[in-house]
């Protein structure tokens, strides 16, 4: 187990079946107990040591749908009154053509398809999830609905908080640096709307670095220093 | 390098390839070397090179498949046409069938399968090149690359096979040993939960041989765990340093 520490905090990286220490919240599916009553890594992460509360990070997950989550699905098929969309999740999720309309439909006339064919992007809300029956998707909420420009970017969905970053801070450098609207979905897709198709280049390119480079430290720094350089290269935003 | 006489142990004490009788062929580790793929790994034994590929959980093909309570998980065990010097027709044979229900059964007491209902995780093991090993390889190979899909385990796996040549027992049996050997026992295990997922015999080991043989795996299994873990560390190299 590699252990450091900086800065009054300490990382030590634990593998699947590693105790993680009895002060390590048990939270499944990253952490679980064992016959024994020992507590385990469940996958790949590391213990955090924040001044006495000990975190577990997970390095590796698999997006799995919570009600109120806003995600990014990409429609997968068409049914007789709802779609199914992919919202790389290991469950595919519907949504249904009454919410999508936001009023009742006649199934005469009110055709899914003529709304969203399979391939088309969108921006939803989980409505509800239990495990027994597959996600249902709503669109009514602000911001919600067909996406219509810009591009989506599909990354690990455990790299998602570093693209956030601590209170939004990397976020704040990738909008602020390069003038697009990024919005990272919680199910590892980020949508990017930027103003030329250049800038829009180097956003998927600090993205992917920030994916690739998760959980190093001085990302935020190094990932300014990225976009001025390819700004430069590319002869963008003189 | 076979040895002459059909003798497998030499005067020394040494197998027809120079190793000791407790000694494991020369390991390789890597994970992540399919990028289309959730978690993958590759593993060589010596000559023997198995490719791992996972994916899922995702739906699976058919939903007379799916389980209430918990994800399925499908393993292929394949040999390349290519992996051995007489050409393997690729159609999955009898042997394979068997040895993939086998590395199946080795995987399913570590993963935590409860997490997914109405899912599949489907785990491909391909066999490059076999030179004898092959089960115990793939076990190795499917476990790292379950690990690098993030999907939830119990503990890491490895597996070792124990063979007996002229009345030794040895290690990591290769295709020569395999072959003209007395016995071959194959074992996979969880050394973190004290777990044998894995237990197969060919041929008649006494109880003495047997206890002794499954000694020597246990301990080449921790080592092949350990291994697994180097190889997950190096992958998040920097995750400390943050």
């Amino acid at each position: 187990m590699g252990q450091t520490s900086s800065g009054g905090s300490s990382r030590t990286l634990v593998l699947p079946g590693d105790p993680v220490g009895e002060d390590v919240e048990a939270r499944a599916p990253y952490i679980y107990v064992d016959d024994r009553g020992v507590k385990r890594a469940a996958v790949p992460g590391f213990v955090d040591d924040r001044g006495g509360k000990k975190v577990f990070v997970p390095l590796e997950s698999i997006y799995i749908p919570k009600p109120g989550d806003i995600v990014i699905g990409m429609v997968h098929s068409v049914g007789v009154t709802n779609w199914f969309v992919d919202i790389n999740s290991p469950y595919m999720a519907v949504l249904n053509l009454q919410d999508f309309l936001g009023r009742p439909f006649n199934p005469a006339t009110d055709e899914p398809g003529r709304y969203l064919s399979a391939g088309d992007d969108i921006k939803a809300k989980v409505l509800a999830f239990d495990r027994t029956r597959n996600p249902l998707l709503t669109v009514q909420g602000e911001g919600l609905g067909k996406i219509v420009e810009g591009k989506i970017v599909e990354i690990a969905p455990a790299r998602i908080p570093r693209v956030i970053g601590r209170k939004g801070s990397m976020l704040e450098v990738l909008s602020s640096e390069t003038g697009c609207e990024i919005f990272a979905a919680v199910n590892g897709r980020v949508h990017v709307k930027c103003p030329n198709p250049e800038v829009e280049a180097i956003v998927i390119l600090a993205i992917k670095t920030i994916e690739r480079e998760a959980f190093t430290s001085g990302l935020t720094a190094r990932i300014r220093k990225l976009i001025e350089e390819e700004k430069v290269v590319r002869g963008v935003g003189k | 390098m076979k040895a002459a006489h059909g003798r497998l142990i030499s005067e020394e004490g040494l197998r027809h390839d120079g190793r000791r009788p407790d000694e494991h062929r020369p390991v390789k580790m890597e994970v992540g070397v399919l990028s289309n793929a959730d978690g993958s790994a590759m593993v060589e034994f010596g000559r023997t090179k198995v490719l791992a590929a996972v994916y899922g959980p995702r739906e699976p093909p058919q939903r007379f498949m799916l389980l209430p309570d918990r994800a399925i998980l499908r393993v292929r065990y394949h040999m390349a046409p290519f992996s051995t010097s007489d050409r393997k027709s690729p159609a999955p044979s009898r042997r394979e069938v068997e040895l993939s229900k086998v590395i199946r059964e080795a995987l399913e007491p570590v993963v935590i399968s409860e997490l997914y209902p109405r899912t599949a995780i489907d785990v491909f093991v391909e066999v490059l090149q076999a030179d004898g090993g092959t089960r115990t390889a793939g076990v190795t190979a499917a476990s790292l690359a379950l690990a690098d899909a993030g999907i939830p385990m119990r503990a890491l796996v490895a597996g070792v096979a124990v063979g007996k040549v002229d009345g030794v027992l040895v290690l990591d049996v290769d295709e020569v040993e395999d072959s003209a050997g007395e016995a071959d026992l194959p074992v996979a295990g969880a050394p973190d939960l004290g777990l044998i997922t894995l237990l197969q015999l060919n041929g008649v080991l006494s109880e003495e041989e047997f206890e002794q043989a499954l000694d020597m795996a246990w301990r080449a299994i921790e080592d092949l765990v350990r291994q697994e873990k180097e190889v997950l560390r190096r992958k998040y190299q920097g995750v400390s340093r943050a």
